[in-house]
């Protein structure tokens, strides 16, 4: 057991100790605070009841299902093109990426692949929904630390990525794009150039937000050493995407398992950090955003020419099979579970968020920190309601 | 203002001090608010704030003002009424004593006593009062961890912010606010009596340190822990609506402009200006605006500190206080003691 453990479990051991003492001599009640389900820390409707001591966390336990919309039933009566304009809606920041690997996997069981182009564009839009997505958390830790300011240019910088999301599949928020055997449309034109300016400004941001947020000694008072998620901890519990890297786990699916996306073809950097701590999550995220915009710039110069679509028939019957597909979406490793049994809509859907076993780690995670960490170790795992609740 | 009101009918007299002592509050409050939360924050963050109301949205606080009004002015069932409803007033008081010691001209100020400064600071500590009845009155968990930070907070940054100030103290040789101001405007650097001798030259080190207390003793960012929203929703100010809510945010802005008058008063000189002589008639006219606008520099430096930086823990921001600022105050009163000695 290494040391971040075993400062874990002695905080519990007092935890234990000051609610028996508590209880007991004073005869009265640890405060039992509940942090949500409407709470601005919460990014929506978690709802996590903490118990007290002062300010210091005995006890933190997460609910889940205040959002809980159904959606693994909900695919089942509607038919595949139709399942893409749903599950859109699952982390709502970075739609397209959720889109990818339900496609894919029906795109196995259909054994039709996607044109080299079709690929191409999936891969950069793709990354860009990661950019969409992270620039807003990277603007979001400093506002659940009290700095206002970093969001207001997170979400200005934002705007720009929406607007080329846009132009290319006519959606801000909800593209709903893809399409077994490849995409709906092929990039506008003049797209590509665009593009490069807006690149510029996401690195600027980057830089930016580097020197206003990380550098910042107070940030790095509130992050560092804070919320230590150790390797072997991360992977028990099933944490995936930048919140495990940053524990030092090289896994990145994009490099080591991806299939159907064109990353293996990039010349790229998987970042990891050894701390573990709220800081190295917030790092980690940080070089992400500019290793994706690495990323798309190379996409730019290397676009096949070609058809977006492959031939497919023109009403989708999946035949009968299981296929399981996952990919690295901007919160973690996101997969799809599609069981078929050769009809119009999926026989059974299974989801798997990233958020959902990334929130898991909270009651383990929050014994013995105090209450202001609560807020900061919430905003650096970073997960999304919708992606926690389907 | 003291030879106008020789000639009053005591009633007159009175209703003066009670207008102008409104004015001298609301004023800076409205300017900080407009100015510096509408305004420069909104530059700040790449948008233009409002900009509808009157030109520049400059009526919008007047319709802030009204929004309050017209809002229902909510009690939580299980809070205790009489305190619930008392504590902004409560807050509202030590504002308007702190603004009695500031002198604004050669002849004008509320009252002149021999431990001014000393009568402000006490004063300015009755706000954690009501800081605490607002707290506990509300019932809920939240106020109450807000009130109890905030108890905490106001009670140890009150150290350093008195320690600051006895540096001026002991190079002004005393606790009268206007003397203090005198003795910068007659003062000479080095021989050379051209610019006076405002004591941010030599008390550099209280000022900083008394600029840090003050953004505390404001709980504004980094030290906003007692409302942090992102945690306890508003601390103590949760459970509170309409006019009540607005008598805090009045307190909060109104203490903002009051202490950097202060800051101003003790550090940068006050109502006078360079060049001209202090005890001229004239300052009696610009005084006010003199010191208005110096006190609008200062508090451009209080809201830049709280648009920028993110917040501190409690234990962090004690240890800043304990630690750092205390010790840091002593060692300037003994650098002042000895250098007042040897000069």
């Amino acid at each position: 057991m290494n040391k971040a453990t075993d400062t874990q479990q002695l905080a519990y051991i007092a935890g234990q100790a000051a609610d028996a003492r508590v209880n007991l001599e004073i005869e009265t009640e640890g405060m039992t605070l509940n942090i949500g389900p409407q709470h601005p820390a919460t990014h929506g409707t978690l709802r996590i009841i903490v118990k007290l001591d002062g300010e210091q966390v005995i006890a933190a336990e997460p609910m889940m299902g205040y959002m809980h919309r159904g959606y693994e039933k909900l695919t089942e009566v509607r038919t595949y093109p139709q399942v893409t304009a749903l599950i859109n809606r699952i982390d709502w920041l970075g739609s397209f990426a959720n889109e990818v690997p339900f496609i894919q996997a029906a795109e196995n069981l259909m054994e039709v692949e996607a044109p080299p182009r079709a690929q191409w564009i999936r891969t950069a839009l793709f990354e860009m929904s990661r950019i969409a997505n992270v620039v807003l958390f990277l603007g979001d830790m400093g506002v659940q630390l009290g700095a206002v300011t970093p969001v207001f240019f997170a979400f200005r910088d934002r705007e720009f990525i929406l607007n080329q999301i846009e132009a290319v599949t006519g959606g801000r928020f909800h593209p709903n794009f893809n399409r077994i055997g490849g995409l709906k449309d092929d990039l506008p034109k003049g797209w590509i150039e665009e593009t490069r300016g807006v690149l510029g400004r996401i690195q600027n941001f980057c830089d930016e937000i580097e020197t206003l947020v990380a550098g910042n000694e107070i940030f790095q008072a509130r992050t560092r050493g804070i919320g230590i998620i150790p390797a072997d901890m991360g992977l028990a519990y099933g944490l995936s995407g930048a919140n495990i890297r940053s524990s030092g786990v090289d896994w990145d699916i994009r490099r080591d398992g991806g299939i159907g996306l064109v990353h293996n073809e990039l010349d790229w950097k998987v970042w990891t950090h050894p701390d573990g701590d709220s800081y190295a999550r917030f790092w980690v995220r940080l070089q992400e955003v500019r290793e994706s915009c690495i990323m798309i710039e190379q996409i730019l110069d290397g676009i096949p020419a070609g058809p977006v679509m492959a031939k497919v028939p023109r009403i989708i019957k999946v035949p009968a099979g299981e296929s399981y597909v996952e990919t690295e979406n901007p919160l973690g490793v996101m997969g799809y579970y599609i069981v078929s049994q050769g009809d119009l809509t999926p026989f059974r859907v299974k989801i798997r968020s990233a958020s959902f076993n990334n929130v898991s780690i909270t009651p383990w995670l929050l014994k013995g920190v105090y209450v202001p960490d609560v807020v900061s170790i919430l905003a650096s795992l970073y997960f999304i309601l919708g992606d926690i609740d389907r | 203002m003291t030879l106008i009101l020789a000639e009053m009918a005591y009633w007159q007299e009175t209703s003066i001090r009670l207008l102008v002592g409104l004015a001298a509050v609301l004023l800076p409050a409205g300017t900080l608010v407009y100015l510096f939360l509408f305004k420069m924050m909104s530059f700040m963050q790449s948008r233009l704030g409002p900009m509808e109301a009157g030109p520049y949205g400059s009526m919008q606080l007047l319709a802030e003002v009204g929004k309050f009004l017209q809002k229902e002015d909510l009690v939580p069932r299980a809070a205790d009424r009489i305190v619930f409803k008392l504590a902004p007033f409560v807050v509202l008081i030590s504002t308007f004593l702190l603004v009695l010691v500031i002198p604004a001209g050669p002849d004008l100020w509320f009252i002149d006593v021999d431990t001014g400064i000393f009568l402000a600071l006490a004063v300015s500590s009755i706000s954690v009062i009501g800081i605490l009845m607002a707290g506990w009155a509300s019932a809920s968990k939240y106020s109450l961890m807000g009130a109890l930070r905030a108890t905490g907070q106001l009670i140890a940054y009150e150290l350093p912010l008195v320690l600051a100030v006895v540096g001026v103290v002991i190079q002004a040789g005393t606790l009268n606010v206007q003397n203090i101001v005198m003795a910068q405007a007659t003062g000479e650097i080095f021989g050379y009596g051209g610019i006076g001798n405002p004591f941010i030259f030599t008390q550099f080190v209280g000022f900083a340190i008394f600029l840090i207390a003050v953004q505390a003793e404001l709980t504004q960012p980094p030290f906003d822990m007692p409302v942090a929203e992102s945690e306890l929703v508003t601390g103590y100010l949760t459970e509170y609506s309409g006019l009540r809510f607005l008598m805090f945010f009045i307190g909060e802005f109104a203490t903002a402009g009051i202490f950097s008058a202060l800051a101003a008063t003790l550090f940068l000189g006050g109502w006078y200006v360079p060049g001209l002589d202090p005890t001229d008639g004239l300052f009696n006219v610009i005084g006010p605006a003199v010191l208005f606008a110096k006190m609008l520099l200062v508090a451009f430096l209080i809201f830049w500190f709280r648009f920028t930086y993110p917040r501190f823990r409690e234990d962090q921001l004690q240890k800043l206080a304990w630690k750092v600022l205390i010790p840091l105050s002593l060692i300037n009163i003994v650098i002042t003691g000895v250098l007042k000695v040897v000069f």
